[in-house]
Protein backbone atom coordinates (compact mmCIF):
# COMPACT_ATOMS: atom_id res chain seq x y z
CA UNK A 1 0.00 0.00 0.00
CA UNK A 2 2.78 2.30 1.08
CA UNK A 3 4.71 1.94 -2.02
CA UNK A 4 2.09 2.25 -4.23
CA UNK A 5 1.19 5.25 -2.85
CA UNK A 6 4.70 6.81 -3.04
CA UNK A 7 4.54 5.58 -6.87
CA UNK A 8 1.58 7.11 -7.50
CA UNK A 9 2.87 10.42 -5.94
CA UNK A 10 6.22 10.07 -7.78
CA UNK A 11 4.18 10.17 -10.80
CA UNK A 12 2.21 13.54 -10.12
CA UNK A 13 5.39 14.92 -9.28
CA UNK A 14 6.72 14.02 -12.41
CA UNK A 15 3.97 14.82 -14.25
CA UNK A 16 4.12 18.04 -12.73
CA UNK A 17 7.40 19.17 -13.70
CA UNK A 18 7.00 17.86 -17.72
CA UNK A 19 3.99 20.10 -17.44
CA UNK A 20 5.95 22.98 -16.13
CA UNK A 21 8.75 22.87 -18.79
CA UNK A 22 5.75 22.48 -21.78
CA UNK A 23 3.99 24.91 -19.98
CA UNK A 24 6.90 27.24 -20.31
CA UNK A 25 8.32 26.73 -23.62
CA UNK A 26 5.10 27.89 -25.36
CA UNK A 27 4.30 31.07 -23.16
CA UNK A 28 7.77 31.63 -24.09
CA UNK A 29 6.72 30.77 -27.63
CA UNK A 30 3.79 33.31 -27.96
CA UNK A 31 4.86 36.00 -30.81
CA UNK A 32 4.84 39.63 -29.86
CA UNK A 33 6.99 41.15 -26.91
CA UNK A 34 5.50 42.38 -23.63
CA UNK A 35 8.45 45.36 -23.66
CA UNK A 36 7.07 46.20 -26.47
CA UNK A 37 3.26 46.21 -25.70
CA UNK A 38 4.07 48.38 -22.51
CA UNK A 39 6.18 51.34 -24.20
CA UNK A 40 3.84 50.99 -27.60
CA UNK A 41 4.65 51.16 -31.62
CA UNK A 42 6.27 54.73 -31.26
CA UNK A 43 9.11 53.77 -28.27
CA UNK A 44 12.93 53.15 -29.86
CA UNK A 45 14.39 49.83 -30.07
CA UNK A 46 16.68 50.82 -27.17
CA UNK A 47 14.35 51.66 -24.61
CA UNK A 48 12.57 48.26 -25.48
CA UNK A 49 15.93 46.75 -24.50
CA UNK A 50 16.29 48.68 -21.58
CA UNK A 51 12.88 47.50 -20.64
CA UNK A 52 13.69 43.88 -21.54
CA UNK A 53 16.92 43.85 -19.15
CA UNK A 54 15.24 45.53 -16.62
CA UNK A 55 12.25 42.88 -16.58
CA UNK A 56 15.35 39.89 -17.09
CA UNK A 57 14.16 38.97 -20.44
CA UNK A 58 17.29 39.25 -21.75
CA UNK A 59 18.50 36.41 -19.91
CA UNK A 60 19.24 32.60 -21.19
CA UNK A 61 16.07 30.62 -20.95
CA UNK A 62 17.04 28.27 -18.51
CA UNK A 63 17.27 30.94 -16.18
CA UNK A 64 14.58 32.14 -16.49
CA UNK A 65 12.86 28.60 -16.06
CA UNK A 66 15.04 27.89 -13.34
CA UNK A 67 14.06 31.26 -11.09
CA UNK A 68 9.97 30.66 -12.15
CA UNK A 69 10.46 27.29 -10.76
CA UNK A 70 12.56 28.34 -7.83
CA UNK A 71 9.67 30.88 -6.96
CA UNK A 72 7.02 28.36 -7.45
CA UNK A 73 8.61 26.07 -5.01
CA UNK A 74 8.38 29.08 -2.46
CA UNK A 75 4.87 29.93 -3.45
CA UNK A 76 5.32 32.75 -5.48
CA UNK A 77 4.68 32.78 -9.04
CA UNK A 78 6.17 36.11 -9.82
CA UNK A 79 4.41 39.27 -10.61
CA UNK A 80 2.85 40.46 -13.48
CA UNK A 81 5.18 42.58 -16.35
CA UNK A 82 2.45 44.78 -16.56
CA UNK A 83 0.73 45.90 -13.87
CA UNK A 84 3.59 44.85 -11.24
CA UNK A 85 0.78 42.82 -9.09
CA UNK A 86 1.55 39.10 -7.68
CA UNK A 87 0.47 36.87 -10.33
CA UNK A 88 -1.00 34.98 -6.95
CA UNK A 89 -3.23 37.78 -6.54
CA UNK A 90 -4.76 38.41 -9.68
CA UNK A 91 -5.24 34.87 -9.65
CA UNK A 92 -7.36 34.80 -5.91
CA UNK A 93 -10.35 36.77 -6.44
CA UNK A 94 -10.98 35.05 -10.42
CA UNK A 95 -10.12 31.63 -9.16
CA UNK A 96 -13.85 31.50 -7.04
CA UNK A 97 -15.90 32.46 -10.11
CA UNK A 98 -13.73 29.40 -12.49
CA UNK A 99 -14.23 27.20 -9.92
CA UNK A 100 -17.93 27.67 -9.31
CA UNK A 101 -18.76 27.55 -12.64
CA UNK A 102 -16.31 24.36 -13.77
CA UNK A 103 -17.55 22.56 -10.32
CA UNK A 104 -21.43 23.30 -10.54
CA UNK A 105 -21.47 22.58 -14.32
CA UNK A 106 -19.92 19.18 -13.89
CA UNK A 107 -22.57 18.47 -10.85
CA UNK A 108 -25.38 19.45 -13.05
CA UNK A 109 -24.07 17.15 -16.14
CA UNK A 110 -23.97 14.37 -13.63
CA UNK A 111 -27.02 14.82 -12.55
CA UNK A 112 -28.88 15.31 -16.41
CA UNK A 113 -26.94 12.26 -17.74
CA UNK A 114 -27.10 9.48 -15.54
CA UNK A 115 -30.71 9.15 -15.45
CA UNK A 116 -30.93 9.89 -19.08
CA UNK A 117 -28.24 7.45 -20.00
CA UNK A 118 -29.52 4.77 -17.83
CA UNK A 119 -33.24 5.45 -19.45
CA UNK A 120 -31.49 5.30 -22.64
CA UNK A 121 -29.86 2.02 -21.85
CA UNK A 122 -32.99 0.57 -20.48
CA UNK A 123 -34.98 1.69 -23.52
CA UNK A 124 -32.73 1.56 -26.46
CA UNK A 125 -35.07 -0.69 -27.96
CA UNK A 126 -37.68 1.72 -28.44
CA UNK A 127 -38.79 5.79 -29.32
CA UNK A 128 -37.98 6.59 -26.36
CA UNK A 129 -34.47 5.49 -26.41
CA UNK A 130 -33.75 6.50 -29.51
CA UNK A 131 -34.89 10.38 -28.53
CA UNK A 132 -32.45 9.88 -25.72
CA UNK A 133 -29.63 9.08 -27.78
CA UNK A 134 -30.77 11.67 -30.85
CA UNK A 135 -30.80 14.61 -28.39
CA UNK A 136 -27.37 13.73 -26.88
CA UNK A 137 -25.59 13.42 -30.24
CA UNK A 138 -27.31 17.22 -30.87
CA UNK A 139 -25.97 18.04 -27.93
CA UNK A 140 -22.31 16.65 -28.49
CA UNK A 141 -22.47 18.60 -31.89
CA UNK A 142 -23.11 21.90 -30.58
CA UNK A 143 -20.73 24.25 -29.29
CA UNK A 144 -20.86 25.55 -25.79
CA UNK A 145 -20.57 29.08 -26.66
CA UNK A 146 -23.55 28.58 -29.19
CA UNK A 147 -25.37 26.98 -26.53
CA UNK A 148 -24.57 29.87 -24.36
CA UNK A 149 -25.36 32.56 -27.05
CA UNK A 150 -28.96 31.14 -27.87
CA UNK A 151 -29.77 30.68 -24.43
CA UNK A 152 -29.27 34.73 -23.53
CA UNK A 153 -31.44 35.10 -26.47
CA UNK A 154 -34.07 33.25 -25.17
CA UNK A 155 -34.03 33.67 -21.41
CA UNK A 156 -32.09 37.43 -21.03
CA UNK A 157 -33.47 38.85 -24.15
CA UNK A 158 -36.57 37.63 -24.59
CA UNK A 159 -38.05 36.59 -21.48
CA UNK A 160 -36.06 38.70 -19.45
CA UNK A 161 -35.72 35.73 -16.66
CA UNK A 162 -31.76 36.07 -15.93
CA UNK A 163 -29.30 38.41 -16.47
CA UNK A 164 -26.84 38.16 -20.13
CA UNK A 165 -23.71 39.07 -18.56
CA UNK A 166 -21.79 39.78 -14.95
CA UNK A 167 -21.49 38.35 -11.99
CA UNK A 168 -22.17 39.09 -8.36
CA UNK A 169 -20.04 37.19 -5.80
CA UNK A 170 -21.69 35.01 -3.29
CA UNK A 171 -20.98 37.08 -0.41
CA UNK A 172 -22.24 39.78 -0.90
CA UNK A 173 -25.70 38.59 -2.43
CA UNK A 174 -26.88 35.12 -2.45
CA UNK A 175 -29.89 34.92 -5.19
CA UNK A 176 -27.77 37.40 -7.49
CA UNK A 177 -24.86 35.01 -7.58
CA UNK A 178 -27.18 31.65 -7.93
CA UNK A 179 -28.96 34.41 -11.23
CA UNK A 180 -25.62 35.05 -12.57
CA UNK A 181 -24.66 31.88 -12.83
CA UNK A 182 -27.37 29.73 -13.94
CA UNK A 183 -27.05 30.16 -17.81
CA UNK A 184 -23.14 29.90 -17.89
CA UNK A 185 -23.37 26.56 -15.77
CA UNK A 186 -26.29 25.34 -18.36
CA UNK A 187 -24.44 26.18 -21.36
CA UNK A 188 -21.24 24.43 -19.94
CA UNK A 189 -23.32 21.78 -19.21
CA UNK A 190 -25.12 21.06 -21.56
CA UNK A 191 -22.25 19.66 -24.01
CA UNK A 192 -20.90 17.89 -21.32
CA UNK A 193 -23.76 16.17 -20.20
CA UNK A 194 -24.65 15.31 -23.63
CA UNK A 195 -20.93 13.47 -23.75
CA UNK A 196 -21.36 11.98 -20.84
CA UNK A 197 -25.13 10.67 -21.14
CA UNK A 198 -23.36 8.69 -24.11
CA UNK A 199 -20.65 6.87 -22.10
CA UNK A 200 -23.37 6.29 -19.58
CA UNK A 201 -25.94 4.42 -22.01
CA UNK A 202 -23.49 1.97 -23.13
CA UNK A 203 -21.49 1.80 -19.58
CA UNK A 204 -25.51 0.49 -18.53
CA UNK A 205 -25.89 -1.36 -21.50
CA UNK A 206 -22.50 -3.47 -20.92
CA UNK A 207 -24.57 -3.68 -17.41
CA UNK A 208 -27.56 -5.41 -19.25
CA UNK A 209 -25.59 -8.21 -20.17
CA UNK A 210 -23.57 -9.01 -17.16
CA UNK A 211 -24.92 -11.72 -15.15
CA UNK A 212 -24.91 -10.80 -11.96
CA UNK A 213 -27.63 -7.94 -13.75
CA UNK A 214 -29.41 -11.71 -14.85
CA UNK A 215 -29.50 -12.83 -11.43
CA UNK A 216 -30.91 -9.42 -9.65
CA UNK A 217 -33.72 -9.44 -12.14
CA UNK A 218 -33.99 -13.22 -10.95
CA UNK A 219 -34.21 -12.78 -7.09
CA UNK A 220 -36.97 -9.92 -8.08
CA UNK A 221 -35.71 -6.67 -8.67
CA UNK A 222 -37.50 -4.83 -12.02
CA UNK A 223 -35.22 -3.72 -14.95
CA UNK A 224 -35.05 -0.31 -13.23
CA UNK A 225 -34.49 -1.06 -9.73
CA UNK A 226 -31.96 -4.25 -11.24
CA UNK A 227 -30.16 -1.44 -12.57
CA UNK A 228 -30.00 1.06 -9.14
CA UNK A 229 -29.24 -1.63 -6.91
CA UNK A 230 -26.74 -3.66 -8.68
CA UNK A 231 -25.72 -1.29 -12.09
CA UNK A 232 -24.93 2.18 -10.77
CA UNK A 233 -22.06 1.38 -9.00
CA UNK A 234 -20.16 -1.31 -11.38
CA UNK A 235 -21.07 1.27 -14.06
CA UNK A 236 -19.87 4.57 -12.11
CA UNK A 237 -16.10 2.29 -12.10
CA UNK A 238 -15.70 3.00 -15.62
CA UNK A 239 -17.91 6.72 -15.63
CA UNK A 240 -15.49 8.26 -12.68
CA UNK A 241 -12.56 7.64 -15.33
CA UNK A 242 -14.47 9.32 -17.69
CA UNK A 243 -15.32 12.31 -15.68
CA UNK A 244 -11.71 12.79 -14.62
CA UNK A 245 -10.86 13.17 -17.96
CA UNK A 246 -13.64 15.24 -19.32
CA UNK A 247 -12.70 17.74 -16.52
CA UNK A 248 -10.25 19.12 -18.81
CA UNK A 249 -12.43 19.77 -21.32
CA UNK A 250 -14.84 21.17 -18.96
CA UNK A 251 -12.05 23.44 -18.12
CA UNK A 252 -11.07 24.84 -21.09
CA UNK A 253 -14.84 25.21 -21.99
CA UNK A 254 -15.04 27.49 -18.85
CA UNK A 255 -12.94 29.35 -20.48
CA UNK A 256 -14.31 30.33 -23.43
CA UNK A 257 -17.62 30.75 -21.34
CA UNK A 258 -16.54 33.63 -19.38
CA UNK A 259 -15.88 35.46 -22.62
CA UNK A 260 -19.14 35.01 -23.68
CA UNK A 261 -21.08 35.60 -20.00
CA UNK A 262 -18.33 38.45 -19.34
CA UNK A 263 -17.68 36.54 -16.57
CA UNK A 264 -14.38 38.20 -14.30
CA UNK A 265 -12.55 34.60 -14.12
CA UNK A 266 -9.49 32.79 -14.86
CA UNK A 267 -10.24 32.43 -18.74
CA UNK A 268 -10.86 36.18 -18.70
CA UNK A 269 -7.75 36.55 -17.11
CA UNK A 270 -6.05 34.65 -19.02
CA UNK A 271 -6.90 35.64 -22.75
CA UNK A 272 -5.99 39.37 -21.59
CA UNK A 273 -2.75 37.91 -20.37
CA UNK A 274 -1.73 35.94 -23.64
CA UNK A 275 -3.13 39.18 -25.84
CA UNK A 276 -0.47 41.89 -23.78
CA UNK A 277 2.01 38.46 -23.59
CA UNK A 278 2.15 38.90 -19.38
CA UNK A 279 3.96 35.69 -19.67
CA UNK A 280 3.85 35.03 -16.18
CA UNK A 281 0.69 35.49 -15.52
CA UNK A 282 -0.16 33.13 -18.51
CA UNK A 283 2.09 30.77 -17.09
CA UNK A 284 0.62 30.85 -13.39
CA UNK A 285 -2.71 30.49 -14.34
CA UNK A 286 -1.94 27.19 -16.93
CA UNK A 287 0.04 26.09 -14.41
CA UNK A 288 -2.76 25.76 -11.92
CA UNK A 289 -5.19 24.64 -13.89
CA UNK A 290 -2.66 21.75 -14.92
CA UNK A 291 -2.38 20.98 -10.94
CA UNK A 292 -6.31 20.91 -10.71
CA UNK A 293 -6.62 18.24 -13.51
CA UNK A 294 -3.76 15.95 -11.98
CA UNK A 295 -5.54 15.74 -8.45
CA UNK A 296 -8.38 15.55 -9.94
CA UNK A 297 -7.28 12.36 -11.46
CA UNK A 298 -5.28 11.34 -8.79
CA UNK A 299 -8.85 11.58 -6.38
CA UNK A 300 -10.71 9.62 -9.48
CA UNK A 301 -8.32 6.66 -8.32
CA UNK A 302 -9.13 7.17 -5.00
CA UNK A 303 -12.48 6.82 -6.01
CA UNK A 304 -12.33 3.61 -8.25
CA UNK A 305 -10.50 1.73 -5.31
CA UNK A 306 -13.33 2.99 -2.78
CA UNK A 307 -16.23 1.48 -5.65
CA UNK A 308 -14.23 -0.99 -6.48
CA UNK A 309 -13.51 -3.81 -3.22
CA UNK A 310 -11.18 -5.89 -6.20
CA UNK A 311 -9.00 -3.17 -7.01
CA UNK A 312 -8.40 -2.14 -2.87
CA UNK A 313 -7.57 -5.65 -2.31
CA UNK A 314 -5.22 -5.29 -5.39
CA UNK A 315 -3.29 -2.76 -4.02
CA UNK A 316 -3.04 -3.92 -0.45
CA UNK B 1 -53.60 -29.36 -10.61
CA UNK B 2 -49.75 -29.38 -11.11
CA UNK B 3 -48.03 -26.82 -9.29
CA UNK B 4 -46.22 -25.91 -12.98
CA UNK B 5 -47.82 -26.40 -16.14
CA UNK B 6 -46.22 -25.55 -19.33
CA UNK B 7 -48.50 -26.38 -22.59
CA UNK B 8 -48.09 -25.89 -26.06
CA UNK B 9 -45.13 -23.09 -25.34
CA UNK B 10 -43.42 -21.78 -28.38
CA UNK B 11 -41.10 -19.17 -28.17
CA UNK B 12 -38.85 -16.91 -31.28
CA UNK B 13 -37.17 -14.11 -30.97
CA UNK B 14 -37.25 -11.19 -33.29
CA UNK B 15 -38.49 -12.68 -36.66
CA UNK B 16 -36.39 -15.52 -36.16
CA UNK B 17 -37.62 -19.21 -36.34
CA UNK B 18 -38.83 -20.70 -33.10
CA UNK B 19 -36.18 -21.20 -30.58
CA UNK B 20 -38.51 -23.94 -28.83
CA UNK B 21 -41.80 -25.27 -29.97
CA UNK B 22 -44.99 -26.56 -28.21
CA UNK B 23 -43.30 -27.59 -24.89
CA UNK B 24 -45.27 -29.10 -22.58
CA UNK B 25 -43.86 -29.81 -19.08
CA UNK B 26 -45.88 -30.73 -16.11
CA UNK B 27 -43.73 -30.38 -12.18
CA UNK B 28 -46.15 -31.36 -9.80
CA UNK B 29 -45.09 -29.73 -5.78
CA UNK B 30 -41.86 -30.78 -4.14
CA UNK B 31 -41.19 -33.05 -7.63
CA UNK B 32 -37.94 -32.84 -9.32
CA UNK B 33 -38.03 -32.92 -13.20
CA UNK B 34 -34.45 -32.92 -15.42
CA UNK B 35 -34.52 -32.15 -18.74
CA UNK B 36 -31.97 -32.68 -20.82
CA UNK B 37 -31.07 -31.89 -23.76
CA UNK B 38 -27.46 -30.53 -25.90
CA UNK B 39 -26.91 -26.91 -26.00
CA UNK B 40 -28.60 -25.05 -28.34
CA UNK B 41 -31.75 -27.37 -27.72
CA UNK B 42 -34.05 -25.01 -26.14
CA UNK B 43 -33.42 -25.74 -22.48
CA UNK B 44 -32.66 -22.78 -21.06
CA UNK B 45 -34.89 -20.49 -23.27
CA UNK B 46 -37.61 -22.70 -21.62
CA UNK B 47 -36.27 -22.27 -18.30
CA UNK B 48 -36.23 -18.19 -18.69
CA UNK B 49 -39.26 -18.05 -20.52
CA UNK B 50 -40.93 -19.78 -16.82
CA UNK B 51 -39.06 -17.22 -15.32
CA UNK B 52 -39.95 -14.06 -17.38
CA UNK B 53 -36.26 -13.21 -17.98
CA UNK B 54 -36.44 -13.59 -21.62
CA UNK B 55 -35.03 -10.88 -23.72
CA UNK B 56 -37.53 -8.10 -24.93
CA UNK B 57 -37.59 -9.27 -28.53
CA UNK B 58 -39.28 -12.72 -27.36
CA UNK B 59 -42.71 -13.81 -28.85
CA UNK B 60 -44.26 -16.35 -26.69
CA UNK B 61 -47.07 -18.11 -27.43
CA UNK B 62 -48.68 -21.21 -25.34
CA UNK B 63 -49.08 -21.40 -21.88
CA UNK B 64 -46.99 -21.06 -17.98
CA UNK B 65 -49.20 -21.65 -15.05
CA UNK B 66 -47.87 -21.42 -11.97
CA UNK B 67 -50.19 -23.12 -9.50
CA UNK B 68 -53.19 -22.16 -11.87
CA UNK B 69 -51.71 -18.78 -12.51
CA UNK B 70 -51.39 -17.89 -15.86
CA UNK B 71 -47.68 -16.14 -16.54
CA UNK B 72 -47.58 -15.23 -20.00
CA UNK B 73 -48.95 -11.62 -20.52
CA UNK B 74 -48.49 -10.16 -17.09
CA UNK B 75 -46.48 -7.11 -16.46
CA UNK B 76 -42.98 -7.41 -15.54
CA UNK B 77 -43.49 -5.61 -12.05
CA UNK B 78 -46.29 -8.40 -11.64
CA UNK B 79 -43.33 -11.25 -12.76
CA UNK B 80 -40.95 -9.82 -10.19
CA UNK B 81 -43.01 -10.39 -7.11
CA UNK B 82 -42.96 -13.50 -8.31
CA UNK B 83 -39.40 -14.28 -9.13
CA UNK B 84 -37.30 -14.51 -5.91
CA UNK B 85 -40.26 -15.71 -3.65
CA UNK B 86 -42.43 -18.54 -5.32
CA UNK B 87 -39.87 -18.94 -8.00
CA UNK B 88 -36.20 -19.22 -7.82
CA UNK B 89 -33.33 -19.67 -10.00
CA UNK B 90 -29.65 -20.75 -10.23
CA UNK B 91 -27.52 -20.17 -12.90
CA UNK B 92 -24.46 -21.61 -15.02
CA UNK B 93 -21.69 -19.22 -14.29
CA UNK B 94 -21.20 -18.65 -10.52
CA UNK B 95 -18.19 -16.60 -11.01
CA UNK B 96 -19.92 -13.84 -12.87
CA UNK B 97 -23.59 -14.31 -11.60
CA UNK B 98 -22.97 -12.42 -8.43
CA UNK B 99 -22.64 -8.53 -8.17
CA UNK B 100 -18.71 -8.10 -7.55
CA UNK B 101 -19.09 -4.72 -6.08
CA UNK B 102 -21.55 -6.10 -3.16
CA UNK B 103 -20.35 -8.54 0.31
CA UNK B 104 -22.24 -11.95 -0.10
CA UNK B 105 -24.13 -11.49 2.40
CA UNK B 106 -26.15 -8.60 1.86
CA UNK B 107 -26.91 -10.23 -1.76
CA UNK B 108 -28.58 -12.52 0.42
CA UNK B 109 -29.84 -10.46 2.89
CA UNK B 110 -31.27 -8.30 -0.06
CA UNK B 111 -33.43 -10.87 -1.94
CA UNK B 112 -35.40 -11.90 1.55
CA UNK B 113 -35.58 -7.68 2.62
CA UNK B 114 -37.21 -7.21 -1.14
CA UNK B 115 -39.69 -9.78 -0.99
CA UNK B 116 -40.67 -10.19 2.98
CA UNK B 117 -39.33 -5.86 3.96
CA UNK B 118 -37.48 -8.11 6.62
CA UNK B 119 -35.23 -5.48 9.67
CA UNK B 120 -31.80 -5.67 8.95
CA UNK B 121 -31.19 -7.29 11.91
CA UNK B 122 -33.29 -10.48 11.60
CA UNK B 123 -32.76 -10.46 8.18
CA UNK B 124 -28.43 -11.08 8.95
CA UNK B 125 -30.31 -14.26 11.59
CA UNK B 126 -31.46 -15.55 8.74
CA UNK B 127 -28.97 -15.31 6.14
CA UNK B 128 -26.12 -16.57 8.10
CA UNK B 129 -28.56 -19.86 9.21
CA UNK B 130 -29.24 -20.38 5.19
CA UNK B 131 -25.39 -19.77 4.80
CA UNK B 132 -24.80 -22.44 7.70
CA UNK B 133 -27.72 -24.46 5.54
CA UNK B 134 -26.05 -24.85 2.43
CA UNK B 135 -23.22 -26.21 3.69
CA UNK B 136 -20.46 -23.25 5.12
CA UNK B 137 -18.79 -24.01 8.31
CA UNK B 138 -18.04 -19.86 8.68
CA UNK B 139 -21.29 -18.34 7.39
CA UNK B 140 -19.58 -15.24 9.20
CA UNK B 141 -16.83 -15.05 7.30
CA UNK B 142 -18.36 -15.68 3.82
CA UNK B 143 -21.31 -13.07 4.20
CA UNK B 144 -18.39 -10.50 4.85
CA UNK B 145 -16.38 -11.91 1.66
CA UNK B 146 -16.76 -9.84 -1.64
CA UNK B 147 -17.82 -12.63 -3.99
CA UNK B 148 -14.00 -12.42 -5.47
CA UNK B 149 -12.78 -13.75 -2.40
CA UNK B 150 -14.82 -17.02 -2.74
CA UNK B 151 -14.29 -20.01 -5.03
CA UNK B 152 -16.54 -20.70 -7.37
CA UNK B 153 -17.96 -23.69 -5.58
CA UNK B 154 -18.39 -21.21 -2.61
CA UNK B 155 -20.59 -18.64 -4.84
CA UNK B 156 -22.35 -21.65 -6.45
CA UNK B 157 -23.72 -22.44 -2.90
CA UNK B 158 -23.99 -18.59 -2.09
CA UNK B 159 -26.49 -18.75 -5.76
CA UNK B 160 -28.17 -21.73 -3.68
CA UNK B 161 -28.72 -19.25 -0.44
CA UNK B 162 -30.27 -17.16 -2.61
CA UNK B 163 -32.62 -18.83 -4.71
CA UNK B 164 -34.08 -20.68 -1.56
CA UNK B 165 -33.92 -18.12 1.51
CA UNK B 166 -37.37 -17.29 0.56
CA UNK B 167 -38.40 -21.12 0.43
CA UNK B 168 -39.55 -21.22 -2.83
CA UNK B 169 -41.90 -23.65 -4.54
CA UNK B 170 -39.90 -23.98 -7.56
CA UNK B 171 -36.15 -23.64 -7.98
CA UNK B 172 -35.24 -23.48 -11.55
CA UNK B 173 -31.38 -25.08 -12.29
CA UNK B 174 -30.01 -24.47 -15.17
CA UNK B 175 -27.01 -26.03 -15.37
CA UNK B 176 -25.54 -25.46 -12.45
CA UNK B 177 -22.86 -27.69 -12.14
CA UNK B 178 -21.28 -27.29 -15.85
CA UNK B 179 -18.60 -25.02 -14.88
CA UNK B 180 -17.37 -26.21 -11.83
CA UNK B 181 -14.73 -29.03 -11.78
CA UNK B 182 -15.75 -32.78 -10.80
CA UNK B 183 -14.88 -32.93 -6.99
CA UNK B 184 -17.17 -29.30 -6.18
CA UNK B 185 -19.61 -30.46 -8.30
CA UNK B 186 -20.24 -33.46 -6.11
CA UNK B 187 -20.36 -31.01 -3.42
CA UNK B 188 -22.81 -28.60 -4.68
CA UNK B 189 -25.13 -31.39 -5.91
CA UNK B 190 -25.17 -32.83 -2.55
CA UNK B 191 -25.52 -29.68 -0.88
CA UNK B 192 -28.05 -28.88 -3.61
CA UNK B 193 -29.96 -32.26 -3.27
CA UNK B 194 -30.35 -31.57 0.58
CA UNK B 195 -31.68 -27.81 0.79
CA UNK B 196 -34.58 -28.93 -1.72
CA UNK B 197 -35.38 -31.82 0.00
CA UNK B 198 -35.45 -29.67 3.38
CA UNK B 199 -37.56 -26.96 1.94
CA UNK B 200 -39.72 -29.21 0.03
CA UNK B 201 -39.78 -27.32 -3.13
CA UNK B 202 -39.90 -28.56 -6.55
CA UNK B 203 -37.01 -28.49 -8.90
CA UNK B 204 -36.48 -28.31 -12.87
CA UNK B 205 -33.00 -29.09 -13.19
CA UNK B 206 -31.75 -28.52 -16.34
CA UNK B 207 -28.36 -30.15 -17.47
CA UNK B 208 -26.82 -31.94 -20.63
CA UNK B 209 -25.47 -34.42 -18.40
CA UNK B 210 -27.84 -37.41 -17.87
CA UNK B 211 -25.62 -38.64 -15.16
CA UNK B 212 -26.04 -35.77 -12.62
CA UNK B 213 -29.41 -35.39 -13.84
CA UNK B 214 -30.12 -38.94 -12.83
CA UNK B 215 -28.76 -38.46 -9.29
CA UNK B 216 -31.22 -35.79 -8.38
CA UNK B 217 -34.36 -36.42 -10.64
CA UNK B 218 -37.44 -38.78 -10.06
CA UNK B 219 -38.28 -37.80 -13.89
CA UNK B 220 -36.60 -36.83 -16.97
CA UNK B 221 -38.02 -34.93 -20.23
CA UNK B 222 -35.22 -35.19 -22.95
CA UNK B 223 -35.01 -32.07 -25.50
CA UNK B 224 -34.31 -32.01 -29.03
CA UNK B 225 -34.16 -29.07 -31.30
CA UNK B 226 -36.79 -26.93 -29.60
CA UNK B 227 -38.96 -29.74 -29.10
CA UNK B 228 -39.55 -32.47 -25.98
CA UNK B 229 -39.21 -35.88 -27.81
CA UNK B 230 -39.35 -38.54 -24.59
CA UNK B 231 -40.56 -37.75 -21.25
CA UNK B 232 -40.53 -40.88 -18.13
CA UNK B 233 -39.40 -41.45 -14.67
CA UNK B 234 -35.35 -41.83 -14.49
CA UNK B 235 -35.68 -45.75 -14.26
CA UNK B 236 -37.46 -45.76 -17.45
CA UNK B 237 -35.58 -43.65 -19.53
CA UNK B 238 -32.57 -45.47 -18.50
CA UNK B 239 -33.88 -48.95 -18.49
CA UNK B 240 -35.93 -48.40 -21.18
CA UNK B 241 -35.36 -45.27 -23.65
CA UNK B 242 -37.31 -44.84 -26.45
CA UNK B 243 -35.99 -42.29 -28.87
CA UNK B 244 -32.68 -42.81 -30.25
CA UNK B 245 -31.04 -39.74 -29.23
CA UNK B 246 -32.31 -40.92 -25.92
CA UNK B 247 -30.61 -44.25 -26.96
CA UNK B 248 -27.24 -42.18 -27.43
CA UNK B 249 -27.51 -40.40 -24.19
CA UNK B 250 -28.10 -43.38 -21.91
CA UNK B 251 -25.01 -45.12 -23.85
CA UNK B 252 -22.94 -42.44 -23.18
CA UNK B 253 -23.63 -42.26 -19.81
CA UNK B 254 -23.01 -45.72 -18.73
CA UNK B 255 -19.31 -45.97 -19.90
CA UNK B 256 -19.12 -48.40 -16.98
CA UNK B 257 -21.03 -50.92 -19.62
CA UNK B 258 -18.40 -50.96 -21.91
CA UNK B 259 -15.84 -53.18 -22.36
CA UNK B 260 -11.77 -52.56 -21.94
CA UNK B 261 -10.41 -51.84 -25.37
CA UNK B 262 -13.92 -51.15 -26.88
CA UNK B 263 -14.61 -47.73 -28.48
CA UNK B 264 -16.36 -45.70 -26.22
CA UNK B 265 -20.09 -45.27 -28.20
CA UNK B 266 -21.11 -41.78 -29.32
CA UNK B 267 -24.33 -40.48 -30.21
CA UNK B 268 -24.13 -40.38 -33.43
CA UNK B 269 -24.13 -44.23 -33.42
CA UNK B 270 -27.65 -43.95 -32.32
CA UNK B 271 -29.10 -40.75 -33.53
CA UNK B 272 -28.21 -39.39 -37.15
CA UNK B 273 -30.50 -36.05 -36.52
CA UNK B 274 -30.82 -33.63 -38.93
CA UNK B 275 -27.81 -31.65 -38.93
CA UNK B 276 -25.30 -34.30 -38.22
Amino acid sequence: MASSVARRLGVFVLSLLAASVVIFLIAQALPGDVARIMLGNEASQADVDALRAQLGLDRPLPVRYLEWMGGLLHGDAGTSYLSGAPVSELIAPRLGVTLWLTGLALVLAVLVAVPLGMVAALHRRDAGGFVVSAVAQVGMAVPAFVAGIVLVAVFSVRLHLLPATGYVPLRSDPLGWARSLVLPVVALAAVQASVLTRYVRSAFIDVLTEDYYRTARAVGWTRGLAMLRHGLRNASLSLVTVLGLQLASVLVGAIVIEQVFVLPGLGQLLLEAVAQKDVLVVQGIVMLLVVFVLLINALVEVAAVALDPRVGEEVA
Amino acid sequence: MSLLEVDGLTVAFGRGAPAIRDVCLRVDAGQRLGVIGESGSGKTVTALAIMGLLAENARLSGSIRIDGDELIGRSDRELARLRGDKLGMIFQEPLSALDPTMRSGRQVAEVLRLHEGAAAGAARERVLAMLAEVGFDDPERVADSYPFQLSGGQRQRVLTAMALINSPDLVICDEPTTALDVTVQATVLGVLDRVLSDAGAACLFISHDLAVVSQLCSDIAVMLDGQIVERGSTADIFDQPQHPYTRGLVATARLDLVAPGDRLPVIGDFYAGERR
